[in-house]
């Protein structure tokens, strides 16, 4: 049953719940677009809160935590979502409840592709709403490779064979890799995505079974588009200043046939 | 992400190689950090080299170049430790107040002894303290940084708050001594650079302040140090005071100061301890520089990397970053003993990233992905895609518009009261992302306004999401999905949007009002009052579900008002339903 879409989203979803810590420079005001009216939102549950709150205090699950005071008032704070991961979070702790109601594991592999939204300058490559596409593989025992080969088969449907793995950071994952492929065209490797494995202070206060790993990655529609289709401004692609022209004249698309 | 800059001939100095920009890049993508851009400034190349966000041991030319050499072999892993034989009699002392509980409770020290700083280090000393104070530092608000010319102060320091006015003495680079409501005046009149902090102390009835046994203040945390402990070229012994909110950061950005500066000690990589002795007269010393220890498992090791490696073969990878181990056979654990710099690390995890960091992401072994299962869409995005392509076959154009807008757009340019439906946005850098936006109507008209050399008639449609408050779920705002289209000529075009929503709801398999069918949902049309549209020219499509009528939408010809406020040029039909209910 996955969730109804969102895009006002509290940063306990969007932020706390994937151990992102307070006080982090992405929850900020300057990258955040935060509300007025609702300015907080109305509930979150009350005891995976608790779990989370500990986690990020303490630590636990073998780690030592952020040790710093968590605040419910800063995880109460209404947001537009920054990212698609808030709602794999909200999905991956519904996960977790079917999994401790039923007994039973069963591996579950989402998708979604969907809007976010930053609060940044927008210029020629950037506007503050723009899509996310996010995958996540949850099963037991997952690996590294398991995660390499998943990105593999998935770019090389893109028509991107060619990609390598570079270590990067994440809040939420560790390891994490981002992905370079090769453009002929510009006769470089270029960004085209992030993924890793979620780390356990996010998962295990969920209450996902100890040997079940989570690994995801991600990457933005508008800058791989842009790359593919040598477009360099945005606004023509995504907004109102799409010249429809080019909506009624581009070609059907054929990566990957 | 912060980017640290380096001379490039400094940098290959400090690795002993000089390599070529391909080859420093690889070097790069290898370890985790990224160079971002090359410069040329005053003759000099520069590199200015992009750090993860969490290594804070990576923010100065000192780290960097310590880190690579370690990743290179050419280095062994680095050794802290504390030296307190030039203490002689007792470490420096700074004693707390019980006054700065209230305002900057926090305050740890250390001391660096003969030190030789010349030009380049000294700016890296300085780098380092803006790139802290920028980042973990949240601008000075968290945690603040002092450093001090030891010998020209005397302890024991105190650590104490006190009323503005009773603070005097002569600011960094100024000549007369002032007090501190003085100083913040000046500052709020003439100086950009340190304006900006002064909020986080300024409404506080006693600032904080750090003073020598002479009453000497050596700095007004977290704005400004005094003259007379300022650091120059010629400084041997420096005294650095850390100030914050927060205990665990303090610690954090006490020891990337200290050790980073270590190495230009005359016994290297030493620290000189400080005790702080707190209002209670408990004491502790600082910096805290014993590694932690963090047992990993060897086969979770392997099992997560899709490795059989020995312990032996993961402590020798484990070297390369900088993490010194000692293997368990028997336990089959890897203990590694964790360094005072190396504070992202929390959990066995972030050992094991290192590991591969070392092995090399792109030598692991490859799995092709486990079983494949059939995916499918979730129900709202596979009838929002039917929409779409009944919509495109109707002859319509799809567009995709912004959900941000202004209030001006959302309500009094649709000729709508400004009922304070929408949800608002407490930080816009521009009017235009006011609001989210509760209808589909300023994108499409919005489209059609960029697009007024069209050829005409300009069909429209869009299916997408509209933001409105809910105070019964559960952040107080939901989306809901609308299907809407603009139909734009010289003439109104009413029974050409009429038509395309007869089509829409036969392809929804609703049918018109009288027509006999059982269990099905029937449709028919009312007129509707609604400034949006012409008077008199408006319909609500009121679709009625196991009987019970909705109002799932509304079509009609639009305003002139709205068309004016738009600036379009040419007349326009709409409509707009919530494709949510025929889920």
């Amino acid at each position: 049953k996955p969730p109804p879409s969102r895009y006002v989203e509290s940063s306990f979803w969007n932020f706390d719940a994937l151990f992102q810590p307070q006080q982090h420079p992405a929850r900020d005001a300057h990258d955040t677009f935060f509300l007025t009216q609702p300015a907080a939102c109305r509930s979150c549950p009350e005891e995976y809160l608790e779990r989370v709150k500990a986690v990020h205090e303490n630590g636990g699950y073998g780690s030592i935590g952020y040790r710093y005071n968590w605040k419910r008032s800063e995880a109460d704070k209404n947001l537009l979502r920054t990212h698609t991961t808030a709602v794999s979070s909200r999905m991956l702790e519904q996960l977790a409840r079917d999994t401790q109601a039923t007994g039973e594991w069963a591996p579950k592999r989402y998708f979604s592709v969907d809007r976010v939204f930053r609060n940044e300058t927008v210029d020629k490559t950037h506007l503050a709403e723009f899509h996310q596409v996010e995958g996540l593989v949850a099963d037991k025992n997952l690996s590294l490779g398991d995660l390499i080969g998943t990105i593999h088969m998935f770019f090389s449907r893109l028509g991107m064979k060619d990609v390598r793995f570079k270590p990067a950071y994440n809040p939420y994952t560790e390891p994490s890799m981002e992905i370079f492929a090769y453009h002929a065209g510009l006769g470089k490797w270029v960004e085209v995505g992030n993924s890793g494995v979620f780390r356990p202070e996010m998962l295990r206060p969920m209450g996902l079974p100890e040997d079940v790993n989570v690994i995801a990655w991600g990457l933005s529609l508008e800058r791989p588009t842009m790359i593919l289709y040598g477009i360099d401004n945005i606004r023509d692609l995504f907004g109102h200043k799409v010249d429809l022209q080019m909506i009624k004249t581009n070609p059907v698309c054929r990566l990957g046939l | 992400m912060p980017v640290v800059s380096l001379d490039r001939d400094h940098l290959f100095g400090g690795l002993e190689k000089k390599y070529t920009q391909e080859e420093f890049e690889q070097l790069c993508f290898d370890y985790g950090v990224e160079l971002d851009d090359v410069l040329e400034e005053d003759g000099r190349t520069v590199y200015k080299i992009d750090i993860p966000a969490n290594r804070y041991d990576l923010l100065c030319y000192e780290g960097i170049v310590r880190a690579l050499r370690v990743f290179l072999g050419k280095d062994p892993v680095p050794e802290y430790t504390v030296d307190n034989s030039a203490a002689g009699g007792g470490l420096q002392e700074m004693r707390v107040t019980d006054a700065v509980a209230g305002v900057r409770p926090v305050v740890v020290c250390a001391v660096l002894r003969n030190l030789s700083f010349d030009e380049r280090s000294y700016q890296s000393f300085i780098d380092l303290q803006d790139k802290l104070h920028h980042n973990i530092c949240r601008r000075r608000t968290l945690v603040s940084i002092g450093t001090h010319d030891l010998d020209a102060v005397k302890g024991p320091f105190v650590y104490d708050a006190r009323a503005p006015e009773d603070i005097r003495f002569v600011p960094l680079s100024k000549e007369n001594e002032v007090n501190a409501r003085e100083l913040f005046d000046n500052i709020r009149s003439n100086d950009i650079h340190l304006k900006p902090y002064l909020h986080i102390i300024e409404n506080e009835p006693k600032y904080p302040v750090i003073t020598d046994s002479s009453g000497t203040v050596l700095s007004l945390p977290p704005i400004i140090n005094g003259n007379i402990s300022r650091i120059t070229l010629n400084t041997k012994n420096v005294f650095i005071e850390v100030t914050a909110m927060d205990q665990t950061k303090a610690h954090i950005v006490l020891n990337t100061v200290a050790i980073m500066f270590s190495q230009y000690c005359k016994n290297p990589l030493s620290v000189e301890e400080v005790k702080i002795v707190a209002a209670d007269g408990s004491s502790s010393t600082s910096p805290v520089l014993e590694s932690r220890e963090c047992v990993t498992n060897l086969s979770a090791i392997n099992k997560l990397l899709g490795l059989q490696l020995s312990l032996a073969e993961v402590q020798k990878l484990l070297m390369r970053m900088g993490l010194k181990s000692h293997g368990d056979e028997e336990k089959e654990e890897v203990v590694v003993a964790v360094p005072p710099t190396r504070s992202d690390i929390l959990h066995p995890c972030d050992v094991i990233e290192d590991v591969a960091i070392a092995y090399g992401f792109n030598e692991l072994p490859v799995q092709p992905p486990p079983t494949i299962s059939l995916g499918k869409q979730n129900p709202l995005m596979q009838l929002t895609d039917k929409l779409r392509l009944e919509s495109a076959l109707a002859g319509f154009t799809e567009a995709l518009s912004l959900s941000l807008c202004s209030r001006e757009e959302n309500f009094g340019f649709l000729n709508r009261e400004d009922n304070n439906s929408g949800v608002t946005i407490a930080n816009p850098k521009t009017q235009e992302f006011q609001m989210g936006r509760t209808s589909l109507y300023p994108g499409l008209l919005k489209t059609i306004g960029s697009n007024q050399k069209h050829k005409l008639p300009l069909k429209l449609f869009e299916v997408s999401d509209v933001i409105l408050k809910d105070p019964s779920a559960e952040a107080g705002a939901r989306n809901r999905r609308r299907l809407a289209a603009v139909y734009c000529d010289r003439v109104s075009g009413f029974e050409v949007i009429h038509g395309f929503v007869d089509r829409i709801m036969r392809v929804l398999d609703v049918l018109p009002a009288g027509t006999p069918r059982k269990d099905k949902p029937v449709y028919h049309l009312e007129p509707r009052d609604d400034p949006t549209y012409f008077k008199g020219r408006a319909a609500n499509l009121i679709v009625a579900f196991d009987g019970k009528p909705v109002v799932v939408g509304h079509f009609g010809v639009v305003h002139p008002l709205v068309i004016k406020n738009f600036k379009l040029s040419n007349v326009c039909s709409a409509v707009e339903l919530d494709v949510e209910y025929f889920l």
